[in-house]
């Protein structure tokens, strides 16, 4: 490991005294890799969502009188195609910063490479802690809030409200559910046990029945669903379909009413526990809310033919503001350099869209943008706040 | 049954006495082709850029586990869905003699060889059991199935489960390094052991193995009947083929310098059969086509459309096997008997 | 032992599901002597015609057949146009094309229908079939039309001229030729009769799968598992391998410890490639002689 560690230093610094690409007046190229194609095209709808936000802050202008020159390419989570894609947009197209690549094996097979370029690597699409690690890897910053993170929220409200529930488990066989079920544990310290049961599941499986009727027989009186969107709408259906009168609790990243909930039914979902960053198209709080109508009208306008209620949309728009606030923040020094260094320092930027008391903060020793969520719960219509806004380190 | 399977893999595959006499009628025109793509191969790391030597390599990876998929296929008869589970072991073997034991590379490569000829064979035992469909159903199960045995958490410690393992990319050594960078002398390195491994293929389809393999694909009974062991034949074919995918495997992890389970899916097996398919099936050197197509097709299908590009995709595969219903190889054989009627 | 009755029930109403697929692979497999890796993607994309169809406010018994005459159309048309012109081509060439199809269906749903997943009705209402049952209203009945597209599958194979006729052309096409068969008509109208049946799949697993484009990726490899494990030739066979792999594939993850739950699907796959190492026929099967 050591020698590992010492050895991306010498990389990092012989590649620091080769200049970057010429950065005169030509249009900020910033680039991006999503699964456009593939299992996992889903999240393709993030990109195309970025895509629209930049082409309207072109037509308004652009940032500091520069127009930003958006290259998206398909890895199709695939991670080999990823590092050709990451090669192509840092080599040929000569991109100023890599921006939302997405994908926890995807970005790791990009990780070293692209620290070693000195090329910045900001707000990545995926919750996985290890992107906050600004001393070994200087380039790369996340931006949402980390699963851990998440789950350990979830802990800590268990042990807090219900000491005595038995706590049952599904969780996707990958490293999203992983970080969960990892951070979950270590987020119960020594009430571990509280845990009875837990059911891994495959992306592949066609449905999660039988490992809910495996939870529930472990007579376990807490659900907590780490699923992505089909797979947790089916967890939810089931779930009250065989009458399990457990207090569920839903991951951050399937708590979309218009693409999770709604599908698995209202009535079903009614009582399900979530933590939130992010406002929600159809969510009665925010009905009138002015960050939610300018996003509608954006939708609108430029990428009519996007889907309200995913929340992908949602999180595509928010994100894409943030990228061109750091650019605006890095004012003339639109180098490598000073857009790295706004990115680190971002102070109490309230990006649109996020929730009220939510703020983005970074700084030299701090690449994780967005550390606060708050719970929620579903009501049978929306989803209904409760408690503070919770912040973790 | 028996009809329709006979022709399922067959079909293009090289005769007997063509591939016996193939170095004597072709080899002239052959060996001016060959010499001309090595010197031009030879020259392209000095006269393009990393990315693009980057790509070539990764054609160069995929010609050879297309040649291993290539050998089975076309000249054993079976057919395999399930070859990237072969490239899978290869890769990890890269990955894990590197970065745990601190093996050199350059050893990765045989150990892997031999691991896979294992693998290979001892799948191979059952599987010849199986004919047609039902080898279909028993390679797509282990293609669909090797992403889940690779993140299985009693072997996490050594695969590094979910998160897989990041590669360290080697220098060129005896002071190269002073003339070639990482990206040229891995292309340098790919191209070597591709051009030994050709001339492995091409002597294994001449020799007695080969012709044995050749008599098992064309008829079997007869073969059995003559006294040759189908059952150890078909299981080496099945080793020798993993063996040539794996060793790309292994190749191909030390090139991305990272494996992890989602490197690993159906799809890279369906890209392999592609790449069989579209270069010929039993015409060696078109798995440099077949992989030239796989690596580069998409990128074009994308450019034409994002939100299309699979469909794109589909659209270039249809066309392709219209205008070249048995591949590249056929298209190129055809021509050929066309040029030699004319003379 | 409660557990073991609630899985063994689960499983066979996930094991409807494979069912369903099963009996498409076996019709298509039966036309064409193959196996369609498209088929799956097809059926989904008939879903996403049934789901457009009831958005726009068509009832559901009105959907449900005009969706069954599309998908019979479209799988007819697909045969003229794409592998007409191919006949002869080598049979890896048509698997390519088959890959080929995959991609554009599956490209085209997501293009026209987002990835967003869609609740399908289920005519059978969603609720559990008895309180507390690990099965529902519309599993159950979902079951019930399979039997039924079973009993119709298998009467037409057996008592239709043009069932034999068909079973005929694919088993050994010239001799089909010599006495009268129309080859070339009977692998279209198999092409389409086998979309037709996945259309009535995709539209029955969708309430319980939820629809998105991939929705049909694994349920094709376990209908596949299921229709070869009972043999491909038995229509019976295909149905019941569908539930024996559904069981077998819950107890697995449910009994097996430490690797179960992460591996339910290989090791179903695994005993399946077992049995037919015993019996290459399937379990239904019917042997076929081989020819010297």
């Amino acid at each position: 490991m050591i020698t590992r560690r010492s050895a991306l230093m010498a990389a990092v610094a012989t590649s620091a005294l080769v200049a970057g690409p010429a950065l005169a007046e030509d249009p900020i190229k910033i680039g991006n890799v999503m699964p456009y194609s593939g299992p996992a095209s889903a999240y393709g709808t993030i990109g195309k969502t970025i895509n629209a936000y930049i082409e309207m802050t072109n037509a308004k202008g652009g940032v500091n009188g520069r127009q930003i020159e958006f290259i998206s390419y398909d890895d199709g989570y695939s991670p080999p195609k990823m590092v050709e894609q990451v090669r192509r947009l840092v080599e040929q197209d000569e991109v100023t910063a890599l921006f939302q690549t997405l994908g926890t094996p995807t970005n790791t097979a990009i990780h070293k490479y692209i620290n070693a370029k000195r090329v910045p690597h900001l707000f990545l699409a995926t919750g996985a802690a290890k992107w906050d690690d600004p001393e070994n890897f200087p380039m790369t910053m996340g931006w949402q809030p980390s699963y851990v993170v998440e789950a350990k929220i979830y802990a800590k409200y268990i042990m807090d409200n219900m000491p005595d529930a038995k706590v049952a488990m599904l969780y996707q066989n990958d490293d999203f559910g992983k970080d969960y079920y990892n951070g979950f544990k270590e987020g119960l310290g020594d009430k571990v046990d509280m845990l009875v049961a837990e059911a891994p599941y495959e992306v592949a499986a066609p449905t999660v029945d039988s490992e809910v009727i495996n939870l529930k027989a472990s007579g376990a009186d807490v659900f907590i669903i780490i699923a992505t969107p089909k797979f947790a709408a089916q967890a939810i259906k089931k779930s009250a379909e065989i009458g399990w009168e457990a207090q569920r609790f839903l991951t951050n990243v399937s708590l979309s009413v218009g693409g999770v909930l709604k599908p698995a039914g209202f009535e079903a979902s009614k009582g399900i526990i979530s933590a939130g960053y992010l406002m929600e198209e159809g969510d009665a709080q925010f009905a009138d809310s002015p960050e939610l109508l300018e996003w509608r009208e954006f939708m609108a306008e430029w990428y009519p033919e996007g889907d309200v209620t995913s929340s992908f949309t949602v999180f595509g728009y928010s994100v894409g503001a943030t990228i061109v606030h750091t650019l605006e923040m890095a004012g003339d020094d639109l180098s490598r350099e000073g857009i790295l260094a706004a990115a680190a320092s971002l102070k109490d930027y309230d990006a649109p869209l996020l929730l009220p008391g939510i703020l983005i903060n970074t700084a030299e020793d701090d690449f994780a943008p967005i550390e606060a969520m708050q719970l929620q719960k579903f009501d049978g219509e929306s989803w209904k706040r409760f408690g503070e806004v919770i912040t973790v380190d | 049954m028996a009809t329709s399977e006979e022709n399922m893999t067959g079909g293009p595959a090289i005769p007997r006495a063509a591939a016996a006499s193939a170095k004597k009628s072709g080899s002239s025109l052959g060996t001016i082709v060959l010499a001309v793509l090595v010197i031009g191969a030879v020259i392209l790391p000095f006269a393009s850029k990393n990315f693009f030597i980057f790509q070539m390599t990764q054609v160069m990876v995929y010609a050879i586990a297309i040649l291993g998929l290539n050998l089975l296929t076309g000249i054993n008869g079976q057919f395999s869905l399930g070859h990237g589970a072969f490239y899978a072991v290869g890769a990890y073997t890269a990955a894990i003699l590197m970065e745990m034991q601190g093996v050199p590379y350059g050893w990765t490569i045989p150990i892997a060889g031999v691991l896979c000829f294992v693998a290979g064979f001892l799948f191979g035992l059952p599987a010849l059991r199986l004919e047609g469909v039902y080898l279909a159903l028993a390679t797509f199960a282990l293609a669909v199935a090797t992403p889940q045995l690779l993140k299985l958490s009693p072997f996490e410690h050594w695969t590094g489960g979910v998160q897989g393992i990041v590669i360290i990319k080697p220098d060129a050594p005896f002071g190269l390094d002073a003339v070639l960078n990482p990206d040229q002398w891995l292309y340098f390195f790919t191209l070597v052991i591709g051009l030994f491994l050709y001339w492995l293929a091409r002597n294994i389809v001449g020799s007695r193995t080969g012709r044995a393999l050749m008599a098992i694909r064309d008829n079997p009974i007869a073969a059995r009947s003559m006294g040759v062991n189908t059952a150890v034949y078909k299981a080496t074919a099945f080793g020798i083929s993993a063996m040539f995918t794996g060793v790309a495997g292994c190749l191909g992890a030390i090139v991305i310098q990272f494996v992890a389970p989602d490197s690993f899916t159906f799809a890279l097996s369906v890209a392999l059969l592609v790449g069989l398919v579209i270069g010929g099936v039993g015409w060696l050197p078109g798995a440099l086509l077949g992989a030239l197509f796989i690596v580069f097709i998409p990128n074009v299908a994308e450019d034409i459309s994002k939100g299309l590009a699979g469909a794109f995709y589909g659209f270039f595969l249809i066309a392709v096997i219209y205008l070249a219903p048995q591949g590249a190889g056929g298209l190129i054989r055809s021509g050929l008997a066309r040029v030699k009627r004319m003379l | 032992m409660d557990l073991f009755i609630q899985q063994v029930v689960s499983g066979f109403a996930t094991g409807g599901i494979y069912a369903c697929m099963a009996l498409s692979v076996v019709m298509i497999y039966q036309a064409i002597h193959h196996l369609n890796f498209a088929q799956g993607e097809m059926a989904m994309f008939s879903t996403y015609i049934a789901w457009q169809l009831l958005a726009w406010g068509l009832p559901y018994w009105a959907v449900f057949p005009l969706v069954i005459a599309i998908s019979f159309v479209g799988g007819f048309a697909v045969e003229r146009i794409v592998f007409k012109p191919i006949e002869n081509a080598p049979v890896l060439s048509h698997i390519v094309i088959f890959i080929a199809l995959f991609a554009i269906f599956n490209s085209f749903a997501g293009f026209i229908w987002d990835f967003t997943i869609k609740a399908v009705p289920s005519p059978f209402g969603d609720g559990p079939l008895y309180p507390g049952a690990p099965i529902g209203t519309h599993q159950a009945g979902m079951i019930g039309v399979t039997m039924v597209v079973l009993v119709m599958l298998w009467a037409f194979f057996r008592f239709t001229r043009m069932g034999l006729a068909m079973r005929a052309a694919a088993a050994n096409p010239d001799s089909a030729r010599l006495v009268g068969v129309k080859v070339s008509m009977m692998t279209a109208l198999g092409w389409g009769m086998a979309s037709a049946i996945g259309a009535v799949a995709g539209v029955l697993i969708a309430p319980v799968v939820f629809l998105e484009p991939n929705m049909m990726l694994s349920i094709l490899l376990y209908g596949f598992a299921g229709a070869v494990l009972g043999g491909l030739t038995s229509p019976a066979g295909a149905v019941l391998g569908g539930f024996l792999v559904g069981i077998i594939e819950n107890l697995a993850g449910t009994y097996i410890p430490v690797i179960g739950g992460e591996l339910k699907l290989p090791i179903a796959l695994f005993l399946i490639v077992a049995v037919l190492l015993i019996k290459p026929a399937g379990l239904l099967g019917r042997r076929t002689v081989q020819r010297v």
